[in-house]
């Protein structure tokens, strides 16, 4: 049982980065970005192509994010320069990563077993294999937090953060909306690569499928997190985010422990997206539909 | 400051819906200049101040500012130059971001923004100042939300958002209209205010009569895409509405029906 709930915590906390990285298209920018689908897998293909040829795991992470940049880049570039809408954008660039991603890898996976990973030195210390990623992961998680919150509290952060709220008063104070958003999306697909880096450490193979529908989780951890932690303040958010990634990983857990078929999975995540996501119109739908009750009654 | 010459705008070309907003508009604005902008319902006073800020590229004629030739500048360059307020309250400020915030993003109105904080202290000290100078109690609520607050209060916060840093030009367009009557009053004497204090070169949009005679230097009329009236000095001082209706018709204006006339 132990360790079920710790294979969940790693993993969660594994997957917060990828989370935050939707934060900030989804919530900061008001771009649902799908290309992290396929940046995901690519953090994991570059890292572990990396690490087969014997590079230090660190730098191969790293790297997983300045390459999870460059598809953010793109992502951004068609939807800004070419003006193709956000969505369309992302599900181009994810497309084209498919293809690039089997060709960074060679095959449809890659195996980096019994090689070194960014876990290695603490499993080697006498860890378990969860408790490393607990550790490693958690604080990869912290630092990013906290370099975000200084960041999004810049003029330049302040500026994106903008950007996702009005553009035309944005123009009007003197900045390029298109290069706010093309950096937003940036940042965001480069943690994506990071986590996707990361997850396929954990696992010791990076998979060309591995993203699939990852958005919806995401998204599912985003939400969670919100509803945990409600309240003001940008640090508590992202804090939110991490919890929220993990306890999804724990529910899933949960009813897989539960016996729900693990085929059944993603379309119980996307059920209860969509569910969430209804949430705020479904409340107000009840509330008018109870105050006509009321009036009937009278 | 503003020099427009023979400025042409025109929507849809090529299509059924084809409409020539501008056509061939030349103004010149003096340093210190307020100019009043009246006409009826698609006269093209809102695309005239549009074009001055760069939101859609122009079909014809040249925009300088301050001296530059601006007519080729994305809507972002230009802003260096221009404090702009809109018709909409919301489309002024950037609602999930609060007071303070938003002033921050405005004082460094055509600057590269960097790595430095978005808000400093001095500045913090600065905006209580200025936002208890519009006694509307902001001065107390620095860390709200934009979004919290009412029409009138965020048309008053635009404002001073579109002067902090002095503009070369403040472009107005109907800020006032979207408020019920009290609130508007209140909205334009801070604007006058405000104009008065920085010296700005202004042009505004307006549907009141009353308010684009007694306010500014002078005071121009549009109809289908051109200047068909424009008034100025001490005969702006005289001016009374029956003069400008008649002046307006004169010119080949249609008023009836018109919003203008209501106000
Ligand atoms: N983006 C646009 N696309 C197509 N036509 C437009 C666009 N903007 C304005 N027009 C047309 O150009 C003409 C001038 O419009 P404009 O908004 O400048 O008028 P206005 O004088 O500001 O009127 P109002 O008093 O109603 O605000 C109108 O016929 C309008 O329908
Ligand atoms: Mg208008």
């Amino acid at each position: 049982m132990t360790q079920i709930l710790l294979g969940a915590i790693s993993l969660g906390i594994l997957w917060s980065i990828m989370t935050i990285g939707v934060y900030i298209t989804y919530r900061i920018l008001d771009i649902a970005d799908l290309s992290v689908e396929g940046t995901l897998p690519l953090g994991a293909a570059v890292a572990c192509s990396m690490i087969v040829k014997g590079a230090n795991p660190y730098l191969a992470s790293f790297c997983a994010l300045l390459v999870g940049c460059l598809a953010g880049l793109c992502t951004g570039v068609l939807h800004t320069k070419l003006k193709i809408p956000a969505l369309l954008s992302g599900i181009l660039t994810m497309i084209a990563l498919y293809s690039i991603n089997l060709r960074i890898m060679g095959a449809p996976n890659l195996s980096i077993l019994r090689m070194n990973t960014v876990f290695r030195p603490l499993t080697r210390a006498g860890m378990t294999g969860s408790v490393a990623i607990i550790v490693v992961g958690g604080i990869c998680a912290l630092v990013v937090i906290t370099l975000l919150y200084w960041f999004f509290g810049t003029e330049l952060g302040s500026a994106i953060r903008a950007t996702g709220n009005n553009q035309k008063m944005v123009r009007a104070q003197g900045i390029n909306t298109d290069t706010m958003k093309i950096l937003g999306l940036v940042i965001s697909n480069g943690l994506v690569g990071l986590s996707g880096a990361m997850i396929a450490q954990s696992q010791n193979f990076a998979d060309v499928q591995m993203g699939t529908g990852s958005i919806v989780i995401g998204l599912a951890s985003l939400i969670i997190g919100e509803v945990l932690v409600g309240g003001k303040g940008f640090y508590r958010r992202l804090v939110a985010l991490i919890l929220g990634a993990v306890v999804y990983r724990l529910i899933i857990a949960l009813v897989l422990e539960l016996g729900m078929n693990p085929n059944d999975l993603k379309l119980f995540t996307a059920i209860t997206v969509a569910l969430a996501l209804w949430l705020p119109q479904g409340k107000e739908l009840l509330r008018t539909f109870k105050k006509s009750l009321a009036k009937e009654g009278k | 400051m503003l020099q427009v010459e023979n400025l042409t705008k025109v929507f849809n070309r090529g299509t059924v819906n084809e409409k020539t907003a501008l056509s061939a508009v030349s103004l010149r604005l003096d340093p210190g200049d307020f100019i009043t902008v009246i006409g009826g319902n698609g006269a093209g006073k809102s695309t005239l101040l549009n074009s001055v800020a760069g939101v859609f590229p122009v079909d014809g004629g040249r925009i300088l500012l301050d001296g530059h030739d601006v007519t080729r500048l994305s809507e972002h360059r230009r802003a260096q130059y221009l404090g702009r307020v809109f018709q909409d309250p919301m489309m002024g400020t950037a609602a999930d971001m609060n007071i303070e915030e938003n002033l921050a993003l405005a004082y460094r109105r055509g600057q590269h923004r960097t790595l430095k904080w978005g808000v400093t202290g001095a500045e913090r000290a600065k905006y209580k100042e200025l936002l208890r100078e519009l006694d509307l109690g902001l001065e107390n609520r620095m860390t709200d939300k934009v979004g919290l607050l009412s029409g009138g209060q965020r048309q008053a916060l635009t404002l001073l958002m579109a002067t902090l840093k002095a503009p070369k030009l403040l472009l107005l367009d109907e800020h006032t209209a979207a408020l019920d009557p009290k609130t508007a009053a209140k909205v334009l004497s801070l604007t006058q205010k405000l104009i008065e204090e920085n010296h700005l070169t202004t042009l505004m949009v307006t549907h009141n009569m009353h308010d684009a005679i007694r306010l500014g230097n002078r005071l121009i009329m549009m109809n289908e895409g051109k200047i068909a009236v424009e008034i100025s000095g001490a005969q702006k001082q005289s001016l009374h509405r029956a003069d400008l209706i008649a002046l307006f018709e004169k010119s080949g204006g249609a008023l009836e029906n018109d919003r203008m006339l209501l106000s």
